[in-house]
């Protein structure tokens, strides 16, 4: 009897706290509804408006109809016509499509000759889902006539190679690790980078340092920058690390520059630490700046295009999922890894990451009050 | 702007929610001398501190320290005042030396004076044998000497210190209040608050303050010779009935225990305390002798602490 009163000590003890911290309460109602719709959202396993362009070079009616019955699966978003091969790759190149559909000026023929590919789709490979998703593409069938069952017949039961030959860039071999360690990056940097800064003000408060520190000469900007400065070595080092065991153990490719790489990836960390310490302004013990690292970070694997296709999530999701910065990273870090873009190629990004970077800082540097009140 | 008084606050306020921590202080504090604050726990004397070096905002009032206004920018102010936190603020995983180092480069003391400047107060506060020890394994002495250390390195022309002595033994704060008045006569201006009565006897001048009110004000001595109060010390053979039998007269102020002895304090509109007292506790039956005496200064702070209705009686 004893022990049950003393165990329900314990236990009104912990509710009571529990009720005092409003942060944790919040988190306790708002994580799970917060993160179900975000899963629900992005967990969509039909991925629909996938990026297209189109070079259409026989421009006949028979490919013209190929191509609205493309765009009438809803699987492609066609996004942009182009005169050639060489422009479909650019644009893949760039991340601004995922598939580049090539329609040669023999169309016609090809489709009639069941030995020879009728259509090549250029698939970016550096997503799996997406190389998933146009394979069924493949099964489409090319028809003179719609309204006739023998001439589809006659198409869908093409060659071994069937009228429609996927062409996967950038990781032909399909391994996955060639995918998942690009996007990996992106993930692990954000969990280490925001939660060393989110508790950083936070410790130094619970410690009392603050106390010392704000009566000194010392400006909120410098201490703001001064404990992001060394984080961001950190934050290259384990870039380092992860790109040296991505290929020494896995054959990852960097087939762009690594001096890009390097560059993104340092405004990559610097928006991560500048958001990490935005959280420790606000967070009041360091319990509640992970918690709050945590929720951050749950949304960046989901909807970030690490996990699912970004172009196939629902629109509520891309536009979140636009906010993050490790979106942004992932484009540029499969670019530069995978596709050899460039960094001038991918400047969108970049200025996205510079950007959320400083309006973070700042963010911080105001939030952070030199007093106690 | 040079001017007599380091410190110079009218009708400072603070109020926190609900509760005045502050009420309407007045502070006169001058150059070169220790100013001692002295009340019990949440009587104010932190926040008081704490706005006077510009990390309260007050509610109410304003001050004048070392020339620069609170409220207002007290950026100028920094680099020139020393503060000392009641909880210990330096950080605990780095060693004595590196703690000093960065609190000589955070105020940008020059470079080339540093070392010896760091040399110098590590034997003036005896901390050389803990120089490459972490702060965090010290002891409660160790830890209030190094924060001291840090507190005066840049040199401040004014320390407020926040009950720098509550954590540690006798024999430190005797030797930290030497340090002090070394301090004082080298021109430094020192506003320190305590809630030990050994201490505020020390300090040039003191403030009283009970919740947020300061009840006092003046030198020890003064404040000694001015309690308005007669101080009987009653030495009883039962100083527990002895209490009991002083207590609730009308006339009598307060009554206090300490040890064998009762101090009690009568306020000065009555002509003959020993009589009353004496009557009191024949009244009771309760054998003790009663002389009158002067007051310490734990019978001022007795005195200016009790209730209207208490000090009417």
């Amino acid at each position: 009897m004893k022990s049950l009163g003393r165990l329900l000590a314990i236990v009104r003890k912990e509710v009571r706290q529990l009720r005092r911290d409003r942060l944790t309460f919040g988190m306790i109602v708002g994580l799970p509804i917060i993160q179900v719709l975000l899963f629900g959202y992005a967990i969509n396993t039909d991925v629909r408006d996938l990026k297209t362009a189109v070079a259409n070079q026989a421009n006949t009616h028979l490919s013209r109809q190929f191509v609205a019955e493309l765009e009438q699966t809803q699987v492609v978003d066609i996004i942009a016509t182009v005169a050639n091969a060489g422009q479909l790759e650019d644009l893949l190149r760039a991340g601004d499509i995922s598939i580049g559909v090539l329609i040669p000026h023999d169309f016609d023929r090809r489709v009639a000759d069941a030995s020879r590919a009728a259509v090549h789709l250029l698939v970016d490979g550096s997503d799996p889902t997406i190389l998933s998703v146009a394979n069924q593409l493949r099964s489409m069938p090319i028809a003179f006539d719609v309204a006739s069952d023998t001439a589809r017949g006659k198409m869908v039961v093409g060659g071994p190679s069937g009228p429609i030959e996927l062409r996967p860039y950038y990781n032909p071999e399909r391994r996955s690790p060639v995918n998942i360690v690009p996007g990996l990056m992106g993930i692990i940097l954000t969990m280490t980078m925001t939660l060393f800064t989110a508790v950083a003000v936070v410790r130094e408060r619970e410690r009392g340092n603050l106390e010392l520190l704000i009566n000194t000469p010392v400006s909120s900007a410098e201490l703001m920058i001064g404990k992001v400065v060394p984080y961001v070595l950190i934050g290259l080092v384990q870039l380092a690390l992860i790109v040296g065991v991505g290929q020494l153990l896995f054959d990852v490719p960097i087939r762009g520059s690594i001096v890009d790489l390097y560059l993104a990836a340092t405004a990559f960390i610097a928006a991560n630490l500048a958001l990490g310490l935005f959280i420790s302004t606000a967070a009041k013990t360091q319990f509640q700046a992970m918690q709050v690292t945590i929720f951050y970070l749950l949304p960046s694997i989901l909807l970030s295009g690490f996990m699912f296709p970004f172009d196939g999530m629902p629109k509520v999701a891309q536009y979140l999922g636009e906010l993050l910065p490790n979106t942004h990273f992932i484009r540029l870090t499969r670019g530069i890894m995978l596709r050899d873009a460039t960094l001038v190629e991918l400047y969108a990004e970049i200025v996205f990451l510079i950007g959320f970077a400083l309006i973070a800082m700042t963010a911080a540097a105001l939030r952070f009050s030199k007093r106690l009140d | 702007m040079s001017n007599e008084f380091a410190i110079e606050a009218r009708g400072l306020s603070k109020r926190f929610g609900s509760v005045q921590a502050v009420n309407r202080l007045d502070l006169n504090v001058p150059k070169g001398q220790i100013y001692g604050f002295l009340g019990p726990n949440g009587s104010g004397k932190s926040t008081t501190i704490r706005m006077l070096c510009g990390l309260l905002l007050p509610t109410e009032g304003s001050a004048t320290v070392l020339d620069t206004d609170i409220p207002g920018d007290t950026r100028a102010l920094k680099p020139r005042i020393g503060y000392m936190t009641q909880k210990f603020s330096l950080f605990g995983d780095m060693t004595v030396f590196e703690n000093l180092q960065f609190i000589a480069e955070i105020y940008s003391f020059p470079a080339h004076d540093r070392a010896p400047r760091i040399d110098a107060l590590l034997q003036q506060y005896d901390l050389e044998q803990q120089r490459d020890q972490l702060a965090d394994t010290m002891s409660g002495g160790q830890k209030q000497r190094l924060a001291l250390a840090c507190a005066v390195l840049h040199r401040p022309e004014l320390l407020l210190l926040d009950e720098p002595t509550s954590a540690v033994d006798p024999q430190s704060r005797r030797d930290f209040w030497a340090r002090l008045f070394e301090l004082a006569d080298a021109g430094t201006t020192i506003l320190v608050s305590t809630h030990y009565m050994d201490e505020a006897e020390r300090c040039h001048r003191l403030a009283i303050l009970d919740h947020g009110v300061k009840v006092a004000d003046g030198t020890p001595d003064d404040l000694q010779n001015n309690t308005g109060m007669h101080i009987v010390e009653v030495l009883a053979d039962d100083p527990y009935r002895a209490h009991a039998a002083l207590s609730n007269i009308p006339d009598i102020a307060s009554v206090t225990q300490l040890g064998i002895r009762l101090r009690v304090l009568i306020p000065t509109t009555i002509d003959d305390p020993l009589r009353l007292v004496d009557s009191n506790l024949r009244a009771q039956d309760v054998q003790a002798h009663a002389q009158l005496t002067s007051a310490s200064l734990e019978d001022v702070f007795v005195a200016v602490t009790l209730t209207p209705r208490e000090r009417a009686a």
